[in-house]
């Protein structure tokens, strides 16, 4: 039997120890940063702690439903974050639903369907949260990177569609680029693994007393299943959202000439 | 068919922001050269971008040889009535893959070459970047371009806005030799009366969204 970590709440909050570190930077470098630091803290615990008792609870039920139902619950909760960094898109909000929830559902659906997880809660709440978060992520920047390209390149786009290119054809490049965004800041990860930095899971299981084997395997699977889940939604915003740019007859929206 | 005007608006209005950019504008554009001009902000991109529908009327209509814009096969339409807007906008990569463009989205192979000399550039210019090109030459490469899909009419933006005066004088020589030769219709918009005057068959004055005699305008 490997030890596994058994950490008491007052262990829990010696790690404070760390986060007085961190307001005394902020004071002496007057980063102005104490107050953000200690909502950042706060939030962290009470999420955190209210979460583990959800996932407890679900994992007690042991009903794969009230699994789907928090995933779900994610992906509401991470639209809204997301559409904040999507301003310039018009109706973000029901694209970014449409991307997460589809990421999180094609993603999560595969790794069951492939048996790389079992449809049970204990595997599909933990992934369901990491592809939602990092589709999240993907979606953001992705959405983000458009309004900026549909701003930036608005002449080129309608010189394009004046040639007699449909609207698809006229922002191409600019889709390309927006893709590439979003999907770029994790591919690089991935690429850096276990050479600039250790992988969450992995950390987790290691301290958790898991073989180094072990722990790697899952973290491969849950790279890959993220690589997936992250293509997935940025594909999906921005193919969505592109069209909210453009009207039916391949004319760019109310725009300064 | 043979009498049907090249363009008619019939009370044709756009408002952008609540202000109206057109308001309640008819008018008639024959085959040949024709030259809107006007002051800055007089609505004169506006009335180009109807032409080939880029842009919806809020209010009228705009015919193209008797038939609605919005019962024309929209991309057709921008084929065969090319626009060129005031400003370069041309697309990463050689001069040569810019003039193919259009013609490539249409199924068809350009021809290149004759494109840039119609346009008044050499052969030599086909692979070269175009985004390394000066601001007139992109110009050229624009119109070469649109060339490249032999339109019938050509919608064009102050086309030489962005030129120097022996790049205008070639560009204006250019656009007379294509109406001329090739027998292509042509647009103008220009707040350059006197440009107006050395392209254009006739030459129409817009001010705040509606025409005016050009004979009104203080010193014409």
């Amino acid at each position: 039997m490997t030890p596994t970590i058994d950490l008491s709440l007052g262990e829990v909050g010696a790690a404070l120890a760390l986060v007085a570190v961190a307001l005394v930077v902020s004071r002496w470098q007057r980063a102005d940063l104490e107050a953000d630091i200690g909502v950042a803290v706060l939030r962290s615990f009470v999420q955190l702690t209210a979460v583990g008792f959800v996932i407890q609870a679900i994992f007690d039920a042991d009903r794969l439903v009230l699994a789907a139902v928090l995933v779900a619950g994610m992906v509401v909760f991470g639209a809204f974050t997301a559409r904040r960094r999507a301003a310039q898109v018009p109706g973000a909000l029901g694209l970014l639903l449409i991307a997460l929830g589809g990421a999180a559902a094609a993603t999560l659906g595969l790794a069951v369907g492939l048996g790389v997880i079992g449809p049970e809660p204990r595997y599909v709440v933990p992934l369901g949260g990491m592809v939602v978060g990092n589709a999240m992520s993907a979606a953001a920047v992705a959405l983000n990177r458009l309004g900026d390209e549909m701003a930036s390149s608005e002449a080129r786009i309608e010189a394009t569609l004046a040639l007699g290119a449909t609207t698809a054809q006229a922002v191409r490049p600019a889709l390309r680029r927006s893709l590439r965004s979003g999907m770029i800041p994790l591919i690089d990860s991935t690429k850096t693994t276990g050479l600039v930095f250790f992988p969450g899971t992995m950390v987790g299981m290691l301290l958790a007393g898991a073989s180094p084997a072990d722990a790697v395997r899952l973290q491969l699977v849950i790279m890959y299943l993220l690589l997936g889940g992250v293509s997935l939604s940025a594909v999906f915003a921005v193919t969505l959202a592109y069209r909210r740019f453009f009207t039916p007859a391949h004319q760019l929206r109310e725009r300064c000439e | 068919m043979g009498d049907a005007p090249l363009f008619a608006l019939e009370e044709v209005s756009v408002a952008r922001g609540g202000a109206a950019v057109l308001d309640g504008l008819s008018l008639v554009l024959d085959e040949g050269s024709t030259c809107v001009a006007g002051p800055s902000g007089a609505g004169k991109s506006t009335l180009l971008r109807l032409l080939n529908r880029l842009r919806e009327p809020d209010a009228g209509r705009v015919l193209y040889r008797d038939v609605d814009v919005r019962e024309r096969d929209v991309l057709a339409l921008r084929r065969e009535v090319s626009l060129i807007p005031q400003l370069p906008a041309l697309l990463e990569g050689t001069v040569a893959e810019n003039v193919a463009y259009g013609a490539r989205l249409a199924g068809r192979t350009a021809d290149v070459v004759e494109s840039l000399v119609l346009a008044g550039l050499d052969a030599a210019y086909a692979e070269r970047d175009a985004g390394r090109l000066s601001v007139g030459e992109q110009q050229r490469v624009m119109l070469a371009r649109a060339l490249a899909l032999e339109p019938r009419v050509l919608l064009l933006d102050e086309p030489t806005s962005a030129l120097d005066e022996r790049a205008r004088t070639a560009v204006e020589d250019t656009l007379l030799d294509l109406r001329e030769q090739a027998g292509v219709s042509l647009v103008l918009v220009t707040h350059d009366l006197d440009q107006a005057r050395r392209l254009a068959d006739r030459v129409l004055w817009l001010e705040a969204g509606r025409l005016r005699p050009v004979a009104d305008r203080a010193g014409a």
